[in-house]
């Protein structure tokens, strides 16, 4: 355990206890004013709780308690925030931007440019460097605002639903980046896309009304969801594979035929997302192009609204009382899953 | 006005703002029809005139700087600090906005004059104040220090802090915070601010005439010298309030540019961080 | 749309006609039969403001507005058609100017004299004793500019003495000089005797023979604005008879 917080604020009702391993990259999900934000300004010392500790490699960012008073300013944490917005000093060129976080450790001109060249060469940004802020699209201003946070190499990345503002072309394009800059980096990812957490992080929290209510292996929490939001967010389908010309084929040989979010890359491992409200379930195979039609084995039934969530294993499905009742759904009965092409989306993981 | 589109104003109230702007031109206009042209640069360049401004020009600088190197501190701490009895300190500090120059005139003279709280102490120190072109500058910086701080309070107020907590967890320190990113991003509003402390500087008056007296050359600035000549000579007084009034109009032209660059570069700033369709 | 502009123009005319006559009222005494507007010298505002009572008492009926202000000032509201009855100046220099506009009526009269006497603080921290004292090295002194009447005399004094003051600041009047001197600030300042006078116990006044050097003149008139010339006449009389003197006397000045 390298990063530890404890940290309460009374008056917002929060009280967390954190811990981050070694290159680990967590994903914060929560309802709206659950604490998402407060966490992270906690950890990047914009806000001060009233009692509690957090280290990081030894180090105390902060001991407040009775008798306790220890408070590490932000500028020396080492933890570089992204905000939703990506906040670039529009006084300076985004070379100058990315070169802020170096100059202020003590690092000379030249040097620091140097590293902010390599880092939005990183973020593919590399020609975007003599532009200001206000010349910038949305998304590359926070792909230039990403190569800030990275090129003063902090000890924690926090992002703060660093996709949320971005159009839903820019939003997958980051997405990416993102998967490939935090690999192996100790991250806080706060979000409300169950997508983000799925492909960005190692483990996923689940905060409610100031308190932890799930923290685990995002597959597990995703899949065996013991919290009502967690349930909630689980709904998506996610089956992981292989990307295809047309979709995706999974690591048994079933083919997903799906709707590209990018370009697809042949051979690359991706991930087809579907609702269970996408999806239609069948006594009998209902081939016909371009549906999807796979053979599962219902394990569950459980009631969601005024529906029925049919489980099989991963999967899940969407039936009214009555269709259920029709089709005798029980446990352990085989049928088929159906799902639309066109509600199957393709990501690149 | 129409070009642009619906305007809104009601033709009685366009009635109305063009007496309003009569209303200050016209002493303006009366006064530019009194001048004694054949005689007008003969007067302006008296040497009593030259000197005056001269003494006008040095002295405004002088408080300009003052204004700003206590004044951003000052806009600083109101701006951005939380602390018990802020309300209570920021009417202090504009209080010399409303005051009568006279009264901020008999206040300097009991804080820094020879009798006064702090002045003997300085006289024991060997430092004078009173009659020296130190008190002028002083008097100026009291009356003008507000215009300088509500102009960046404003200006800081608006620009809001998160760009400067985004500069903190990069790894700056306070003072880098300050010169790299909270200085640039409020820059037009403290330029208009120390424009418009520059403007009430060389106005100054009363505080001047109160506390600092009245000798050529040392502390007789440009309106001191007007209304001195005023007595004998209104030619002279009347050409050097063109003068001043010249001066004036370029001040306030410069520091009504910068409110709108500032307008302008809050918005492209904004811009850059809201989603793009 | 018309309708609320005509108000509009109502109001406006309204306001400028309030305005104008809110703005006359006080000086507005020449038109009036029983008013009587004196224009005097700032230096004579207590004398005169007795002798208005005593007028006031020995002429039922009559109202006597007193404008007081620097000499310069008035002779200056009086050449830009200010009304007035009768005009009295702390010097000939600005009467000459008023008497050359054309605005007196008759010859202008003496009435008074003032000399410059030395007004220091109470405790009088320089030692000052005499003129020649004011010149001593480290003594803040205060005077008027020479512009103004108490400034030409106080150039004139140290011309005919030839004691070379270094003044330390150079008022635009008498006020601010006795306030420099009060307050502390200067060591001493040359003003009138009946502004030491004037300031009671916050001053010490030091008489100085040299003061005979340049001795002012307070010449009185009456003008031809005035509408009640009877009235203006018996006010002049009032000042320069020998009540006038008698009043003028106790506020120190001298005679004519």
């Amino acid at each position: 355990m390298t990063f530890t917080l404890d940290a309460a604020v009374a008056a917002r009702g929060f009280d967390v206890s954190l811990s981050l391993a070694e290159g680990e990259t967590v994903a914060v999900l929560g309802p709206n004013g659950a604490g998402k934000s407060t966490l992270l300004s906690i950890v990047a010392g914009l806000l001060r709780p009233d009692a509690g500790r957090a280290q990081v490699d030894g180090r105390i960012l902060f001991e407040l308690g009775p008798g306790l008073n220890a408070w590490t300013a932000p500028h020396r944490r080492g933890s570089a925030l992204l905000a939703q917005e990506p906040l670039l000093f529009p006084h300076l060129t985004a070379l100058e931007n990315v070169a802020f976080g170096p100059r202020s450790a003590g690092a000379a001109r030249a040097q620091a440019r140097q590293t902010a060249r390599h880092w939005l060469a990183e973020v593919d940004a590399a020609d975007l460097a003599g532009r200001r802020p206000a010349e910038l699209s949305g998304g590359q201003a926070q792909r230039v605002a990403v190569a800030r946070a990275l090129a003063a190499d902090p000890e924690l990345l926090l992002l703060d639903e660093p996709m949320a503002a971005l159009d839903v072309h820019a939003a997958p394009l980051l997405r990416r980046l993102l998967k490939r800059v935090l690999a192996g980096r100790r991250a806080i990812i706060v979000t409300h896309d169950v997508l983000d957490a799925y492909m960005l992080a190692d483990r996923v929290i689940v905060l409610e009304q100031g308190r932890i209510t799930e923290d685990g292996p995002t597959r597990d929490v995703l899949q065996r969801p013991r919290s009502r939001f967690a349930a909630g967010l689980a709904g998506l389908n996610l089956v992981a594979g292989t990307v295809t010309g047309t979709g995706l084929r999974t690591a048994a040989g079933q083919e997903f035929a799906g709707r590209h979010e990018e370009p697809p890359v042949p051979g690359q491992s991706g991930v087809a997302a579907f609702p269970p409200s996408a999806v239609s379930v069948f006594l009998s195979e209902a081939h016909g192009s371009p549906r999807n039609s796979f053979p599962v084995t219902v394990t569950d039934l459980e009631p969601h609204g005024d529906q029925i969530r049919v489980r099989a294993g991963e999967l899940s499905a969407d039936v009214t009382p009555a269709a259920s009742a029709d089709l005798g759904l029980a446990p352990g009965v085989g049928v088929y899953f159906v799902v639309k092409a066109a509600a199957v989306s393709i990501y690149p993981a | 006005m129409t070009r642009h589109g619906y305007s809104g104003i009601p033709r009685w109230v366009l009635a109305i703002a063009a007496a309003a702007a009569l209303f200050v031109l016209l002493p303006l206009a009366a006064m530019v029809a009194r001048v004694n042209w054949p005689q007008f640069i003969p007067l302006l360049t008296s040497e009593a005139s030259l000197t005056a401004l001269g003494l006008s020009l040095r002295t405004a600088a002088a408080s300009t700087v003052l204004c700003v190197l206590l004044g951003v501190p000052l806009a600083l701490v109101l701006a951005r600090g939380d602390f018990p009895g802020q309300r209570l300190l920021r009417s202090f500090v504009l209080l010399p906005l409303v005051l009568p120059p006279v009264v901020g005139g008999i206040a300097l003279l009991y804080t820094f004059g020879r009798q006064g709280l702090l002045g003997r102490s300085l006289e024991v120190a060997g430092i004078q104040i009173a009659f020296s072109t130190t008190a002028v500058v002083l008097a100026q910086t009291f009356v003008a220090l507000p215009f300088l701080v509500v102009s960046l309070e404003g200006a800081l107020r608006s620009a809001g802090s998160r760009y400067e907590a985004v500069a903190a967890t990069l790894g700056a320190r306070p003072t880098t915070v300050l010169r790299r990113v909270t200085v640039p991003l409020v820059l037009p509003g403290l330029a208009s601010g120390a424009v418009l402390s520059f403007a009430r500087s060389l106005g100054e008056f009363g505080a001047t005439l109160t506390f600092a007296g009245s000798l050529q050359g040392v502390t007789r600035t440009l309106p001191l010298e007007i209304y001195l000549q005023r007595e004998t000579d209104a030619d002279a007084a009347v050409a050097l309030s063109l003068l001043l009034v010249a001066v004036a109009v370029i001040v306030v032209g410069l520091s009504y540019r910068g409110p709108a660059a500032a307008g302008r570069r809050a918005g492209s700033s904004a811009g850059s961080g809201q989603v793009r369709g | 749309m018309s309708r609320l502009r005509k108000a509009a123009a109502l109001l406006l005319a309204g306001a400028l006609a309030a305005g104008t006559a809110a703005c006359a009222a006080p000086a507005g005494g020449g038109g009036t039969d029983k008013n009587l507007t004196v224009f005097a010298a700032a230096s004579l505002k207590a004398p005169f403001t007795a002798l208005a009572g005593e007028f006031e008492a020995s002429h039922p009926g009559t109202r006597v507005v007193l404008s007081f202000a620097g000499s310069a000032d008035l002779a200056t509201q009086l050449s830009q058609g200010a009304p007035a009855d009768v005009f009295a100046s702390a010097d000939l220099k600005n009467m000459a100017k008023v008497a050359d506009a054309g605005l007196v009526s008759g010859t202008p009269r003496d009435f008074a004299s003032n000399v410059l006497a030395i007004a220091v603080p109470p405790a009088n921290p320089a030692g000052i004793e005499s003129f020649a004292d004011l010149a001593k090295p480290g003594v803040k002194v205060v005077v008027c500019a020479a512009q103004v009447p108490c400034g030409a005399a106080a150039k004139s004094v140290q011309g005919k003495t030839g004691v070379a003051l270094k003044p330390v600041s150079e008022e635009s009047s008498v006020t601010d000089v006795l306030g420099k001197v009060t307050s502390g600030e200067a060591d001493a300042g040359l003003v009138y005797v009946t502004d030491v006078r004037a300031a009671g116990s916050k001053v010490r006044g030091i008489p100085f023979p040299e003061a005979a050097a340049a001795v002012n003149h307070y010449p009185i008139a009456a003008l031809k604005t005035s509408r009640n010339q009877e009235l203006s006449d018996a006010f002049i009389s009032l000042v320069t008879g020998a009540g006038g003197r008698k009043v003028l006397a106790d506020a120190g000045f001298g005679s004519p």
